[in-house]
C-alpha cells in the first residue's frame, strides 16, 4: 500500500507531502505517489510512545485488556505503549511478558512492550528473573515494580547493577512506604482541612534522592516514574548537572490538576502519586520544557466503575489518560507558550522510545523512518467525553474539559489504524 | 440555610445563630410538661451508622423522636455493608424506603459529602462524623454549651479565648469547632505535641502552641480531646504517662485556670489520660451539660433542615 499525506505540516512548521510505502516513509517533499490523502491543516508527528501504561491483562480484564488498551492508545495517537507489570499474575517471568507481548501483536494497533517486574510478585524482596525476561521474545528492557516502590536500598542497588548487562533500565515508583502508610492525598493545607491522611512530598523525594545516588554509584540507568513535586524536579535537575544517567517522566494529569480538586471527595481525583499543589505543577511544567523531565507518560490506570463510585478511602488509585494525553499536553505546555512543537515531539515520542530502546519508534519524519505517525489538528476545539472513549474504563478526571488539539489519524507500521478520529478496524498483521 | 449539613462551612453565621436560638427555644418548650412535639410527624429519619457511636446515635434518635419523626437505626456495621455492600447500594435502599433525612456516621472522611453529592439519594444528609474530617453537630452543641455558660455574650464569642487540646490531627471535633467558634468570633488556640497537629495547620484561622501551661490561665474554655491509645503505635507520642504529664488536664492545671473558665470534652473520656477524674467532675466541667445540649441542638438541626411546622404554632 502506497499513499501520500498531502499538504501536511511538520513539527518545525514547514508544509510538505509525506509518502508512505508499506511500513516505511519513502519520501518527504514535493513528491506524491499512490492515493492522495488530504492532510491540510494537520500536523504530522512521530507516533507517540507511552512508557507507562496499565493494560490490566492478565487478571483484571473487567477494567482493560491489551486489545481495549491498544484501541485507546491508537485513538490517543500512540503507536507504542509499555504495559506495566502489576497484573495478576505479575509480569515477573518470561512466560507472562511473552503473553502480553503476543496479545499486543494480535491486537495489531500499536506496539505493546511489556515492562518486567523488578522483584518477584512486586514484593520488593527478591529479584525477578530479569535476564530471562530480557532474553524472551518480548525483549524486555524496562523493569518496574510500579504501584509499589522498590524500597529496600540493597534490592534497588542490585537491580540497577544487574540490568546493565543487557542495557536495561529500572523505572522506579518513588514512594517511601513507611512515610505513606494509609496515605490518601498530598499532605498540606488541603489535606489538613479535609481530614485525609497526608502523602508528603518528602516520601517521593527521599527515594528519588537515594536512587540518583545509587545510579551514580553503580553507573546504571535509572528512570523515575511520574515525578510530581517541585523538590523532585530540583533533584533530577541536579543529577543531570552531575552527568548521572537519570531520566524522568511526568503525567498529563500532574501537569494540569491540583490537590484542591480533592475537596469534592470525588475519587476520580484519587491517584498515586497524588495531585500536588500549583507550585508543583508550575515546577513540573518548567522542568518538562527545559529538559529536566525527559518524557510525558500517561500512567493510564483503568478501574471499573464500582472502584470509584464509593467513598474516597475505599476507592482505587488511578486515572485513565491515553485518549486525553495529547490534548492536555497542548493545553498545558503549547498553549501556555512553555514548550515548542519540536519539544513536544521529543517528550511524547523521541525520548520515551530512546529510554525503552524501542527501535521502530520515535524516528524523525524523514525518508527511511518506519511509518509510525500521528496526525493531529492543533486547532480543533473539543470537549472530553468519557462515554466516547475506547478504554474499557471511564475513570478520566478530564470529563467535560475543553481542549483545543486532537488526534485525527494514527498510522501504525503504515496502516491507518485510526482515521478521522475513528478506529478503522484495520490492523498491522 | 442549605438542605444539608455536611460541614460547618455549609452554615452562614446567621444560620448558626438561628440553630442556637432554635435549640434554646426547643429546650425551653421540652422542659415543660410536653416533652414531645408533633413537628416532624410522618417524617422518616434514618440513623446510618457505619461506625459504632452509641452516644451520638442515641442523641440523634432522641432528638428525632422528640420531634415525632419515625426513626430507623441502620447500623451498617455487622449488616450487609460488612458483606461488601457499597455506600451506593445502601443509599439507594434508603431512597427506596423513603427516608427524609439520613444522619450518617462513617469512618471515611468525606463520606457524608459523597452521599449527598452523588445523586444516589434525595434525602437531607446530616453528617454525624466523617472520618477525621468533621462532626458539625458536635461543634454546634459545644457552641450552644458555651453560649449558655456565658449568657451575657448572646452567642457573640468575640474576645473569647478557647483552647482545644490533644489529637488535633485525627479530630473531626477539632476541625468543626475551629470553623464554628472562629465564625462566632472566638480566638482559638490549638495545643498539642507537634506530631498530633496536621501539616498545613498554619493555614487555619487559629493560634498554635505546643505548651499547655504557658497560657492556661488566659483561656475561657479548655476543650480536651480524646486520645486514642493506638496512636502510640505510630510514634505520635512515647507513652501514655508522658502524654498525660505534658498535655493532660490534671488538678494542678485545673487550679491554674481562670476563675470563670470551663472545661469541655466531647466524650468518651479516658479518665486519667487526657483528663483527670477531678477535672472531669469539677464545677468547671460542663461535660455532662454537653450531652444534654446535644439533644436540643440536634432537634434544632432536624427541625430547621426538614422544615417542620413553625415553632410559634408548636409552642402554643
Amino acid at each position: 500500500m502506497t499513499y501520500t499525506l498531502t499538504g501536511v505540516t511538520l513539527a518545525d512548521g514547514t508544509t510538505t507531502n509525506v509518502v508512505v510505502e508499506g511500513q516505511t516513509i519513502s519520501s518527504v517533499g514535493s513528491l506524491t505517489v499512490g492515493e492522495l490523502i488530504d492532510c491540510s491543516g494537520l500536523m504530522v508527528l512521530p507516533g507517540f510512545v507511552d512508557l507507562h501504561t496499565h493494560l490490566r491483562e492478565p487478571g483484571s480484564e473487567d477494567s482493560e485488556t491489551v486489545l481495549t488498551g491498544a484501541k485507546a492508545a491508537a485513538k490517543g495517537g500512540f503507536t507504542a505503549v509499555s504495559a506495566m507489570a502489576n497484573t495478576s499474575p505479575v509480569a515477573d517471568t518470561a512466560g507472562v511478558v511473552e503473553q502480553v507481548f503476543r496479545l499486543g501483536k494480535e491486537a495489531g494497533l500499536c506496539e505493546v512492550f511489556p515492562i518486567g517486574a523488578v522483584t518477584v510478585g512486586l514484593a520488593g524482596e527478591q529479584l525477578a528473573e530479569l535476564g530471562a525476561m530480557a532474553d524472551s521474545a518480548a525483549q524486555v528492557r524496562v523493569f518496574s515494580d510500579d504501584g509499589k516502590c522498590v524500597s529496600d536500598p540493597l534490592v534497588m542497588r542490585r537491580a540497577l547493577e544487574y540490568v546493565k548487562s543487557f542495557g536495561g533500565v529500572i523505572a522506579q515508583h518513588a514512594q517511601d512506604p513507611r512515610l505513606t502508610q494509609a496515605s490518601q492525598m498530598n499532605e498540606g493545607e488541603v489535606s489538613s482541612r479535609l481530614g485525609l491522611a497526608g502523602w508528603p512530598a518528602v516520601a517521593e523525594e527521599a527515594i528519588i534522592a537515594r536512587d540518583i545516588l545509587l545510579a551514580d554509584h553503580v553507573k546504571s540507568r535509572l528512570h523515575i516514574c511520574h515525578l510530581t513535586t517541585k523538590g523532585g524536579v530540583e533533584l533530577v535537575r541536579w543529577s543531570k548537572s552531575q552527568g548521572i544517567n537519570v531520566t524522568a517522566e511526568v503525567t498529563p494529569h500532574h501537569l494540569l490538576l491540583t490537590d484542591d480538586l480533592v475537596e469534592s471527595y470525588d475519587p476520580v481525583y484519587k491517584v498515586n502519586p497524588p495531585l500536588r499543589t500549583d507550585a508543583d505543577v508550575q515546577a513540573l511544567r518548567i522542568g518538562l520544557a527545559d529538559g529536566t523531565i525527559d518524557i510525558v507518560a500517561t500512567d493510564h490506570a483503568p478501574h471499573p466503575t464500582e472502584d470509584k463510585e464509593c467513598e474516597w478511602s475505599a476507592a482505587a488509585f488511578g486515572m485513565i489518560g491515553l485518549e486525553t494525553a495529547f490534548g492536555v499536553i497542548v493545553k498545558t505546555m503549547i498553549e501556555t507558550g512553555a514548550m515548542s512543537w519540536p519539544r513536544l515531539v521529543e517528550v511524547m515520542s523521541t525520548n520515551p522510545a530512546k529510554i525503552g530502546r524501542y527501535s521502530r519508534q520515535g524516528g524523525a519524519v524523514t525518508a527511511g523512518s518506519p511509518a509510525n505517525l500521528t496526525l493531529v489538528n492543533p486547532k480543533s476545539a473539543w470537549q472530553v467525553d468519557r462515554e466516547k472513549m475506547s478504554s474499557k474504563s471511564k475513570n478520566t478526571p478530564f470529563h467535560g474539559t475543553a481542549l483545543t488539539a486532537k488526534v485525527i489519524h494514527t498510522i501504525y507500521e503504515g496502516v491507518f489504524v485510526v482515521k478521522n478520529e475513528t478506529l478503522t478496524g484495520l490492523k498491522h498483521e | 440555610m442549605k438542605n444539608q449539613l455536611l460541614s460547618i462551612n455549609d452554615l452562614s453565621k446567621d444560620d448558626v445563630l438561628s440553630i442556637l436560638s432554635t435549640a434554646a427555644e426547643l429546650e425551653r418548650i421540652t422542659e415543660g410538661p410536653t416533652k414531645k412535639l408533633p413537628t416532624l410527624r410522618g417524617r422518616t429519619v434514618v440513623n446510618l451508622f457505619f461506625e459504632d457511636s452509641t452516644r451520638t446515635r442515641i442523641s440523634f434518635e432522641t432528638a428525632a423522636k422528640r420531634l415525632s419523626a419515625d426513626v430507623i437505626n441502620f447500623s451498617a456495621k455487622g449488616s450487609s455493608v460488612s458483606k461488601g455492600e457499597s455506600l451506593k447500594d445502601t443509599a439507594q435502599t434508603l431512597q427506596a424506603i423513603g427516608a427524609d433525612a439520613v444522619v450518617i456516621r462513617h469512618g471515611s472522611s468525606g463520606a457524608a459529602q459523597r452521599l449527598s453529592d452523588s445523586g444516589w439519594i434525595n434525602a437531607t444528609v446530616i453528617n454525624a462524623g466523617d472520618g477525621t474530617h468533621e462532626h458539625p453537630t458536635q461543634a454546634l452543641l459545644d457552641a450552644f454549651t458555651i453560649s449558655k455558660r456565658f449568657p451575657e455574650r448572646k452567642s457573640d464569642f468575640s474576645g473569647l479565648k478557647v483552647a482545644i487540646v490533644g489529637d488535633i490531627l485525627h479530630s473531626r471535633v477539632a476541625r468543626s469547632n475551629v470553623l464554628l467558634l472562629t465564625k462566632l468570633g472566638a480566638s482559638v488556640t490549638l495545643i498539642a505535641p507537634p506530631t498530633l497537629l496536621p501539616v498545613g495547620v498554619e493555614s487555619w484561622p487559629v493560634l498554635v502552641s505546643y505548651d499547655l501551661d504557658e497560657e492556661l490561665p488566659e483561656f475561657d474554655v479548655v476543650m480536651m480531646l480524646r486520645i486514642q491509645l493506638e496512636r502510640m503505635q505510630n510514634f505520635y507520642f512515647p507513652s501514655e504517662r508522658e502524654y498525660s504529664r505534658r498535655y493532660g488536664l490534671n488538678e494542678d492545671r485545673l487550679l491554674r485556670m481562670k476563675q470563670s473558665g470551663i472545661v469541655m470534652h466531647p466524650g468518651p473520656m479516658n479518665r486519667g489520660l487526657e483528663i483527670s477524674a477531678a477535672s472531669a467532675d469539677s464545677s468547671r466541667s460542663v461535660i455532662v451539660n454537653q450531652v444534654g445540649n446535644g439533644v436540643s441542638v440536634r432537634m434544632a438541626v432536624l427541625y430547621l433542615l426538614l422544615g417542620g411546622a413553625s415553632l410559634s404554632e408548636v409552642s402554643q
